[in-house]
């Protein structure tokens, strides 16, 4: 077959039918995968929420926006906090972390989903503060937490105190989010500055 | 032509990633560990080969002065598709490539072959050819992936070879990609000579 | 060095200066802060220093003998001791050898003998070796001994000035900067960090030392000190008081060594004046913009790595003046 001139006309059709094929071709399969995608999305969430609160039948009853980005989903045990700290003090960027709680505001779990700390320093904040690793804060109770530094019980990150103060202060400040969900009116009694004690 | 021979020039004899140079950002940018590594290089491969079989059906019916421009439609379509096809069913890839996956649109190696070899041969060929140069790029980018993975962490495959502190992190990072690439292709010199 | 002839521009005249006598004179340069670095670390920074230097020789060694199979050696002409000292200076005195090892083989290996040896690398070897284990090894970088505790695995560690200064910028709160050490202790040598970031004092002398021997021009120091020195004095007066001010910034962490003896190399900086001063004034503004709002705390080293890419640039526009050039011209007035 003898290659097409390079007329207008030829130019304009061609273009035209390789782009309604190309349409038709995505329009299907965005049609095929809209379904699984939107799933795997919601179960990310869900997933990550489970996650936090240790607790696989977690299911959200209520979901409340607080200041400055927080995001309180409230379970029947407990709640996730999708958190961040309030001063903005981290060492590059910002963390924004979820967080776990139950009722007695003790940490279930913990998850950093956004973190532009450095590599090696202050980005191991997403292991660092696990059950069983050394500045491991599983268990104990949010809103007063500080680095041992700041004469907390929480070891920070060898090399990276500024960051484990604003990740402190970002859980601190899931406890005074959720607490003032669940007791509403009263003034929470927290520390969103770890460091203010010291100044 | 051979088509052996064909598949033999796109592995080693004109290696897109250590020969051709061509691909950089995602040959840089996703080969922080071999397993990422080879997704990507698959991906292209996949993207390649096909684009490779539609352009040389339709090489004939689209006007030379617009070849450039209906080209990219039919790559960016594939890889759109692609994309999607990994959002839905492939969700830990998407986690980790999903910002290089709409890179593949602009990666010289996919509108290079087609302009090189699939404007120029028939489909059985560029298929071959597609394959050739994606197992090329895949390789490329598993061994990159796999030196890194195991500087940086001591891992390869996610295997432990030796203690992550011991790692020299800068290799899963930028810089190292450069050190490690640049290393790899004075190596891969010295063995062709 | 290799052995075919290097044709620079002319005229040759020989003062009885060479490769041996330039580097050895840097090298006593920095005894004065050597000195300094023993006393304060003690035992870990004669480990961390000896180590270095024995594997910067070793690895120029073993690279010229067996894979660039080169017959004149070129180890004796002390660019490997004193990229070998230079990176044990950047390094904490309770580093893990193997990492100082790891440095070494870095600094020589890729920094050095990569692009054919002295005189041919388009970056510090040092700068190299020092970067790479800040970025591949960053916990065990930046903990530093507090100087004084001498001893070699326990040394007590704390939060560099550096740390305090970015981390008083990060939260706009300046009380933060209380906690520093006065710029005269700085100055002296008081305080946690590499260890050759601890006398500010003693390697100025060392730098002094080298002007007058004609080993370096005044260019390059003054030109980063002057810039560093201009610009957080402006932050500092001008901006917030969260900025420290340029007494400490300019006594603290690696700006001294920097400037000095790292900044300096000749075969990583441009040929004459005015272009060493365009590359002073850059790299002390550069170090100023990475030390406030990058995300390491130190940019002395990234400043410097920066400016050497730069420097074949630099070179391209301030060549030196052609022998007999201004007599043509005095000739045709």
């Amino acid at each position: 077959m003898k290659k097409l001139e390079s007329t207008w006309y030829n130019m304009a059709i061609v273009l035209t039918v390789i782009s309604v094929v190309a349409g038709a071709a995505l329009a299907y399969v965005n049609e095929m995968t809209k379904g699984p995608i939107a799933e795997i999305q919601q179960r990310n969430e869900a997933q990550a929420i489970k996650a936090v609160l240790c607790d696989e039948n977690a299911v959200v009853t209520d979901t409340i926006e607080g200041e400055a980005g927080v995001v309180v989903y409230l379970t029947d045990n407990g709640a996730a906090i999708k958190t961040v700290d309030p001063q903005n003090g981290s060492f590059s960027g910002g963390l924004t972390v979820m967080v776990g709680l139950n009722k007695e505001f003790q940490v279930l779990g913990y998850t950093v989903l956004v973190s532009n700390e450095t590599p090696g320093l202050g980005a191991k904040a997403s292991e660092w503060f696990q059950k069983g690793n050394k500045g491991d804060i599983i268990g104990k109770r949010a809103g007063q937490l500080a680095t041992t530094k700041d004469n907390g019980d929480v070891d920070a990150i060898t090399a990276s105190t500024i960051t484990s103060r604003s990740f402190l202060r970002a859980v601190n400040n899931a406890y005074a989010e959720y607490a003032k969900v669940i007791t509403p009116g009263v003034a929470a009694d927290v520390h969103t500055s770890a460091t203010s004690q010291n100044h | 032509m051979n088509h052996l021979k064909v598949l033999w020039n796109g592995i080693i004899k004109e290696n897109p990633t250590f020969v051709l140079l061509l691909g950089m950002c995602p040959t840089l940018g996703t080969t922080s560990s071999a397993l990422n590594g080879m997704s990507m290089g698959l991906a292209t491969m996949a993207v390649l080969i096909f684009s490779n079989l539609i352009i040389s059906l339709i090489k004939n019916l689209v006007p030379d002065m617009v070849r450039i421009p209906a080209f990219i439609v039919v790559i960016a379509s594939l890889v759109t598709i692609l994309q999607m096809c990994i959002k839905a069913f492939a969700p830990e890839i998407d986690k980790s490539l999903g910002l290089f996956i709409p890179l593949i649109v602009v990666n010289c190696i996919i509108l290079g072959r087609a302009e090189a070899f699939a404007a120029k041969n028939g489909p059985i060929a560029s298929i071959f050819d597609g394959i050739g140069m994606g197992l090329g790029f895949t390789l490329g980018l598993t061994l990159l992936g796999a030196v890194r993975e195991l500087l940086g962490t001591g891992k390869v495959f996610s295997l432990t070879l030796f203690p992550d502190n011991y790692g020299a992190l800068v290799f899963v990072l930028a810089p190292g990609a450069f050190i490690a690439l640049g290393y790899l292709i004075a190596i891969v010199n010295k063995l062709k000579k | 060095m290799s052995n075919r002839l290097i044709v620079s521009l002319s005229p040759h005249v020989h003062s009885g200066d060479s490769v041996q006598k330039n580097m050895y004179g840097v090298c006593l340069a920095l005894v004065p802060a050597l000195i300094a670095s023993l006393y304060f670390f003690g035992l870990g920074a004669a480990v961390v220093l000896i180590t270095s230097i024995v594997s910067c020789v070793m690895f120029e060694w073993l690279i010229s003998k067996f894979i660039l199979k080169r017959e004149k050696l070129s180890i004796l002409d002390g660019s490997a001791i004193l990229t070998g000292l230079l990176l044990g200076f950047n390094l904490p005195s309770n580093l893990p050898i193997w990492i100082v090892v790891v440095g070494a083989l870095v600094a020589i290996g890729i920094g050095k003998m990569t692009f054919g040896g002295l005189g041919q690398n388009p970056f510090n070897p040092a700068l190299v070796g020092r970067v790479f284990l800040l970025i591949s090894f960053p916990a065990q970088m930046t903990t530093w001994p507090v100087s004084g505790t001498v001893g070699y695995v326990d040394a007590q560690t704390g939060a560099t000035p550096l740390s305090l200064m970015k981390w008083a910028i990060q939260s706009g709160d300046a009380s933060v900067l209380n906690d520093m050490p006065s710029a005269l202790s700085l100055a002296i040598g008081q305080h946690g960090g590499s260890l050759g970031e601890v006398s500010a004092i003693l390697l100025l002398l060392g730098c002094l030392f080298m002007i007058w021997r004609k080993i370096i021009t005044w260019h390059i120091p003054v030109s980063i000190l002057g810039t560093v020195a201009l610009l957080s004095g402006l932050l500092h007066y001008g901006v917030s008081d969260v900025y420290a001010d340029p007494a400490s910034v300019l006594c603290s962490g690696g700006l001294m060594l920097g400037a000095c003896f790292m900044a300096t190399d000749y075969v990583t900086s441009p040929m004459v004046a005015k272009g060493q001063i365009i590359y002073g004034v850059c790299i002390g503004l550069l170090t100023i913009i990475i030390r406030n709002w990058g995300s390491y705390p130190e940019g002395m080293s990234f400043a410097i790595l920066i400016m050497n890419a730069f420097t074949p640039l630099i070179n391209t526009y301030c060549k030196p003046r052609r022998f007999g050039e201004v007599i043509r011209k005095e000739a045709k007035k």
